[in-house]
Parts: C-alpha cells; sequence; structure tokens
C-alpha cells in the first residue's frame, strides 16, 4: 500500500460523508427544484446541508451558494461580485501567490478593462497589509487574499487585511479552500464578504465547493439558466455533493479534533521539514512557523521535481511539486517566483502535505524514499551521451 | 526485480512495442518485469482554450498515449525535455539549413533525446534498468558485443537512423519489434484493441506540422530568406531563390527554372547565398568523405574495409570501400556512384544485416580546405 502525502491535492472521502451521500444518488434523486415528494426530499437534504455548512461558518444559511468546487468559488466571488460593482469602480487589488482560479479570473477581468493590482510578498510568502492599504484607490471594490497558500502553506494576516478593507468600504474575498481543514474560519474576525470552500480538500467529495457571500453583498451569476441559490448560481444542484461536503466540513471544522490535529500533524510535519533538510541542499520554502501545520515544502537542489515525484512514486511514496498538474509543463511555480525563488531553484520544488490519517512510520519511510531518489537523481547527471555534432557544417579544421 | 521505461510517443508502433514488454514477451525479457510508460513533452504546445499558451493542456498525442498505458495497467508519466529537444534538435535542424546543409531531425533525436534524456534521466527516475521503444531494429549481443541489425521488415528499418548508439546505450535498449512487420502489428494493436491502433503513419517532422520549414527558419533563427542567384554548373545565372537556406541538396521543386530538363540542386552555398544546379546526373559522386565518425562497435573493422552506405532513409544500399582518415573522417568510394550526397546527411555503414556506424557526409569544399 502506497503512502499518500499529498492532501493538498485532495484528500481520500471519509466514509461519514459517503454514507450520508448514498441515500442522494439512490432513492432520494428527486430534482429540489421539483414541487412533488421527489423534489421536497431532495430539497430537504440540500437545505439541511446549507443550514450546517452555515452553521459552522455562524452565517445564515442564505449566505451560502454550492458551487461546482472551489474553482468555481473563487470565479464567482471575483468576477460575479467585480461585475456587480462595476459602476463604482473597476479596480481590484490581490496577491501573486493567488491560486490560479483567483489570478486567470483577475486576467480575464484585465482584458475587459478592469485594472489588477498584484501585491508582492516577502521571501516566506507573506502579504504585507500596509501594501495592501496603499494599493487601494477610489476605484477598488474588490481585495482578494488567500487565507493560506496551496503551494508552500503560508498563512496570511487576514484579519488586518480584512480590517482594512471594512475601514475602506471596500469588498474582500478570502480563498479558504486549503486553510478550512486546520483553521476555524472567522467571518467576523476576517471581515470577509467572501469567502470560498471547496469540500474535497477536507475529506468531502469532488465536484462541489461553497462561497459565503455576505448578506447585501452584490454579485452577478456567471452562470444563467434558473433561479437556484438564490439567484446566483444556475443549474440544477448537485445534491448528494453538498451533503457529503456539509458532513465533512462538520467533522473537520470540530474545534477539539481541529486543534487536536493541528498539533499532531504540525509536530510531524516539522519532523519531516528537518529530515529533508538534513539531504543536504534542501531548503524550505514558505513561512517557518505562519503556516499550514499540514504542509512542507522545499526547493531541492540539482533535481527535476516532476522527476523526483514520478522516482518516489514508483517507491509507493505519493507527493507532489507543488501543484497537481501531471502534463509535463515546465513552467516554473509562480508562487516560489514571487518569492524571490529563481526560475531554476524553483524546478526542484517538492510539497508533502500530511492528511489525518498519516503516520509517523509513514513520515520516517517517505523520507527514506525521498532521500534515496533524490540520491539517484543526483547521479544521473553523468552522460551517456556520445558527442557528435549536431550537424556538420565542415570537416575538422585539423 | 527489473524496470523497463516503455517510450511511449501516442502512436501505434510504440504502443504495440509498450504492449509486448508490459506482457512480458518481448525478447528475451525476465518475468518479472514491470513497465512504466513515458512520453515525452518535446515542445510546448498550444492548445484549444484561447488561453493556451499559459494553460497545461496536454495534447491529443499525449491523452492517446494515456490510454494505451491505461489498457495496459502500467504507470504513466510525462517527463519533459523540451530544453533539450529545442536547442538539439529544433535549433540544429534550423542550423543545419542556415550551414548549407541537410540537417537529421530523427536521427537528433535518437541520438540526443530519446537514447541520452530518456535513456539517462529516465532510467534514474524511474529506477528502471532499460529503456523499450517502437524503433524497427534488432539488437543481438556477439560475445562481449552489442550488435545494430536491420529489422526483419525491411520496407521499416530505422537503423538509418539509429547509426548513432553506443555500446552502452545499445545495452540498456529493447526494440520489442524488430522481428515484426508492420502488418501484424497494427494487427497486435487491433488485436490489444488499442486506440491507437488505426493511426495513419506519422510521416512529417513532428515540430514542422505543415511540412513547411521556412516559417521555423524565421521563428527559431530570424532567417526570413534572402534572394539570390540560381546558377548552373558553369557559374551562369538561370534562376533566382528566395533564400539559400530554402534550399537542399538533391531538391527539384521550387526551383522555378525552365532549362528544359529535369534539374536538381546540387549544392548549396551559403557564404554566397548562391544554390547550384545540375542535371540528374550531374549530381553523382563515386567518393564522399565523411566526417563525425562513429562505430556501434566501438571502434572501427580496419583502417580499411569493404561495407555497403546508405545516404538517406530507404535509399538503396551501396557496396563500397571504406578508408579511415585522421581521428574523425573516413571517406567512402563506390563502383555504382552515389546520387546526391547531401552535405549534413548521415552515411551510414553496414556489413549485411549489420549496422556498423556512420558519419555525417561533409561538405566538399570543407573537405577541400581540411
Amino acid at each position: 500500500m502506497g503512502i499518500y502525502l499529498d492532501h493538498a491535492a485532495t484528500t481520500p472521502l471519509r466514509h461519514e460523508s459517503l454514507e450520508a451521500m448514498l441515500p442522494y444518488l439512490t432513492e432520494h434523486w428527486g430534482n429540489p427544484s421539483s414541487i412533488h415528494a421527489s423534489g421536497r426530499r431532495a430539497r430537504q437534504g440540500l437545505d439541511e446541508a446549507r443550514e450546517t455548512v452555515a452553521a459552522i461558518l455562524h452565517a445564515k444559511p442564505r449566505e451560502i451558494v454550492f458551487t461546482s468546487g472551489g474553482t468555481e468559488a473563487d470565479n464567482l466571488a471575483i468576477s460575479g461580485y467585480a461585475w456587480a460593482a462595476s459602476s463604482r469602480g473597476r479596480h481590484i487589488i490581490t496577491t501573486s501567490v493567488e491560486h490560479k482560479a483567483v489570478l486567470q479570473a483577475c486576467a480575464l477581468l484585465e482584458r475587459h478593462g478592469f485594472e489588477i493590482t498584484y501585491l508582492p510578498v516577502d521571501g516566506d510568502g507573506l502579504v504585507d497589509p500596509d501594501a495592501v492599504a496603499a494599493a487601494i484607490t477610489e476605484h477598488t471594490t474588490l481585495v482578494s487574499v488567500m487565507a493560506a497558500n496551496n503551494e508552500v502553506g503560508t498563512v496570511q494576516p487576514i484579519a488586518e487585511i480584512g480590517n482594512i478593507c471594512r475601514s475602506r468600504r471596500i469588498g474582500f474575498h478570502v480563498d479558504a479552500i486549503q486553510a478550512a481543514p486546520f483553521t476555524p474560519i472567522a467571518l467576523d474576525g476576517w471581515q470577509a464578504d467572501l469567502v470560498s470552500l471547496s469540500a474535497h480538500k477536507l475529506e468531502g467529495p469532488k465536484g462541489v465547493g461553497a462561497v459565503f457571500v455576505r448578506q447585501g453583498t452584490p454579485l452577478v451569476p456567471l452562470l444563467q439558466g434558473g433561479s437556484q441559490e438564490r439567484q446566483r448560481r444556475a443549474g440544477t444542484e448537485n445534491v448528494a455533493g453538498a451533503v457529503g461536503f456539509a458532513v465533512a466540513f462538520a467533522l473537520a471544522a470540530d474545534p477539539a479534533t481541529q486543534a487536536s490535529e493541528a498539533m499532531r500533524q504540525g509536530s510531524l510535519r516539522d519532523e519531516l521539514l528537518a529530515g529533508l533538510a538534513a539531504i543536504g541542499g534542501v531548503r524550505r520554502t514558505g513561512h517557518p512557523t505562519r503556516r499550514l501545520p499540514n504542509s512542507a515544502s522545499v526547493v531541492i537542489d540539482g533535481i527535476q521535481g516532476g522527476d523526483l515525484v514520478a522516482a518516489c512514486d514508483l517507491e509507493g511514496v505519493e507527493v507532489s511539486t507543488g501543484s497537481a498538474c501531471t502534463t509535463g509543463s515546465v513552467e516554473p511555480s509562480h508562487v516560489l517566483l514571487a518569492m524571490g525563488i529563481d526560475a531554476d531553484a524553483a524546478a526542484g520544488s517538492l510539497r508533502v502535505t500530511l492528511g489525518r490519517e498519516t503516520t509517523r512510520d509513514e513520515i520516517l519511510r517517505a523520507l527514506g524514499v525521498i532521500e534515496r531518489c533524490v540520491g539517484r537523481l543526483r547521479n544521473a547527471s553523468g552522460a551517456i551521451r556520445v558527442e557528435q555534432p549536431a550537424t556538420v557544417s565542415g570537416a575538422p579544421s585539423a | 526485480m527489473s524496470r523497463i521505461v516503455a517510450a511511449m510517443s501516442g502512436g501505434v508502433d510504440s504502443s504495440v512495442a509498450a504492449a509486448l514488454v508490459a506482457r512480458g514477451t518481448a525478447d528475451g525479457q525476465a518475468s518479472e518485469t514491470e513497465v512504466v510508460g513515458v512520453w515525452m513533452r518535446t515542445h510546448p504546445e498550444t492548445g484549444e482554450g484561447w488561453e493556451s499558451r499559459r494553460s497545461c493542456c496536454s495534447p491529443e498525442a499525449a491523452d492517446d498515449a494515456r490510454r494505451v498505458a491505461q489498457l495496459l495497467g502500467i504507470p504513466f508519466f510525462v517527463l519533459n525535455v523540451e530544453r533539450a529537444f529545442g536547442s538539439l534538435v529544433i535549433d540544429a535542424f534550423a542550423d543545419a539549413y542556415l550551414a548549407g546543409a541537410t540537417p537529421n531531425p530523427c536521427q537528433a533525436c535518437n541520438q540526443y533525446i530519446k537514447f541520452d534524456e530518456l535513456l539517462r534521466r529516465g532510467l534514474a527516475t524511474y529506477g528502471a534498468d532499460a529503456v523499450a521503444t517502437g524503433h524497427y531494429a534488432r539488437i543481438d549481443r556477439q560475445g562481449d558485443r552489442w550488435r545494430l541489425l536491420r529489422a526483419a521488415d525491411g520496407d521499416k528499418d530505422q537503423t538509418y537512423f539509429l547509426w548513432v548508439l553506443s555500446q552502452e546505450q545499445l545495452a540498456a535498449t529493447r526494440f520489442p519489434l524488430g522481428e515484426l512487420h508492420k502488418t501484424r502489428v497494427r494487427a497486435m494493436a487491433a488485436e490489444l484493441r488499442l486506440p491507437t491502433a488505426d493511426k495513419p503513419e506519422s510521416q512529417e517532422i513532428c515540430f514542422v506540422p505543415a511540412g513547411d520549414y521556412r516559417t521555423l527558419l524565421d521563428e527559431r533563427r530570424g532567417y526570413a530568406g534572402d534572394p539570390g542567384p540560381i546558377v548552373d554548373a558553369a557559374g551562369t545565372r538561370v534562376g533566382t531563390h528566395t533564400g539559400y537556406a530554402h534550399y537542399t541538396v538533391g531538391q527539384r521543386h521550387g526551383l522555378d527554372v525552365a532549362l528544359g530538363e529535369a534539374v536538381y540542386v546540387r549544392e548549396v552555398r551559403p557564404a554566397t547565398n548562391t544554390v547550384v544546379i545540375g542535371r540528374r546526373e550531374e549530381l553523382a559522386a563515386s567518393q564522399v568523405t565523411v566526417s563525425g565518425r562513429h562505430f556501434v562497435g566501438g571502434e572501427p573493422p580496419a583502417e580499411r574495409f569493404e561495407a555497403s552506405v546508405r545516404i538517406r532513409h530507404r535509399a538503396p544500399d551501396v557496396p563500397c570501400e571504406v578508408t579511415l582518415v585522421g581521428d574523425d573522417r573516413f571517406v567512402v568510394e563506390t563502383a555504382d556512384p552515389l546520387w546526391a550526397p547531401a552535405p549534413g546527411q548521415a552515411a551510414v555503414l553496414y556489413d549485411g544485416d549489420e549496422c556498423l556506424g556512420g558519419g555525417r557526409i561533409a561538405r566538399a569544399d570543407a573537405v577541400a580546405a581540411a
């Protein structure tokens, strides 16, 4: 059995979530918008799921909009709000280390005449709240900052930034997708108007997420064609998904287990980072202390991250370069570049993210495999190549 | 347990080669062999989305390779070789034209990508002992020496592109299709229900999709073409060309000269931006100097030996006498003349079915100057 250490990419579906979903995939298959009994039964599941999610966030059920996942949640929050507020201004502030769902939503708005400010981060990936304040203009309508980074785990000063936005009466979106399993989402403390969530990052099913939309926050729907989700997201609802999401979120957000898991995973993670550093030519990326407890990220000299991930996989250890992309693209991570790491070093990135079922034994075994694979890859720089000119422009001058 | 990397291009040949190693039916393969499918990303591909340049969407070939790997039940990875492919294959291709020579992209890809990047990096990355490819060629061992042999299917034989391989590379290489005919390979692909079974043969150069390399010269090297003279053997101007690098020796089409008989490019002179043409018989040569020599066995058979030579893919073999010159060159002499030996193209030597090695045809002026 392999060792799965890529929980920032996705997590296993927990059985409580699966069991809660099953009735909605079998007997309660109705369309929640239907008038009849089948529809009402499905609607009940959806309403209960919405209530559960709202209760975890100390929000109102009507403030929860279910989506197809985190990417849609980010797109809806950014574009939906930007367009809704566009008569007041067309300037958005975000950071250079956001998820592509945020960055590319912003890039699309840029093509439509919006102005976007991408704030820099420091070497640990932190955004300076003062820089947010300084970037605000009379045209600014929205600030979007992630609670915790998906590649390096750095936790941002969300409450400070939220304060600034509130005092300047500017909308504030927080992508809390990676943070949600570990961090209580304090909507009032953060003063957030929009918060993105994803189910499969916290042991729920794939294909479902949500946006918290604070009451009174304007939002233009991205999907047209129905009045579902209070006219903010057309389309027949993924009832089973929402039910599974709610159950998984409730279990993940339980304060006692959240705190103890943060302690447990944090201490394993520290051991892991120390072990990785001992390999030599390994540098931590992300903040030393302000980081998600399950996240260890490093850059390793003399290797390609993608090669190391493949090598580890064949030895039964599943890790990542930083984001889940399997197509062999060599574009260096925009997050690492923004942190001032050069492209060559960034090519050697490795991200190891722990989960609720990760054991110390697994961490120790994974360390052994990673160390062995790094050694093998570093040794492979010796070429087999027979040196030959690629083309001939003439005989040698000898 | 041993592990073999199956290089998968997404085409029918490499799919069947992967299937053969995955099923343990390849020649001489230990039963306890694990197979890992690897598709090499050689150049960034523009996808279908309108922001495709920055996306990580995989091209169709990778999709096909991944589906085949799934059906075979083997792990599948993408190995990025963009950097090496860009400089050692694509740029080298452009530079050959700019030097008035004819490039060998398939051979360069074998030499620098499949049997270097993949072999070296791949073996380390995937912890493998060998790489299997879909080439039509055979490898055998005679004493302590590995031999590269022509494929059983003479029509498909690819040794012309493999003469650059060394003993070390051959030792770590498997050619599961070497004993098979193409028709059998297609039938096997159909039997295995591989999605690639009906894929048409790829004929064109993978990074020159429309067969028009002129655009590539401009893109990679800023060569837009500068019109200049087309002259005959006597030096008389008979026409105008669009830029010397747009022409290769042996080319007949696109010359736009009317001399009442078929004429061919005989020589390309970068220094004076001149293209020299000649009648068919004027392009024959019974002596060719070859540089950058390499012998598969490591050592040449002798200072002077008899062999047969092939100067382009699928050209007939011509019996010849080979004489080594200096450390790097050899001279090939034939009784029957070779037609249009093109500088830059490989001259590959055979002893019967065995590929002995080869080198690249040198420019006549460079030989004279040496």
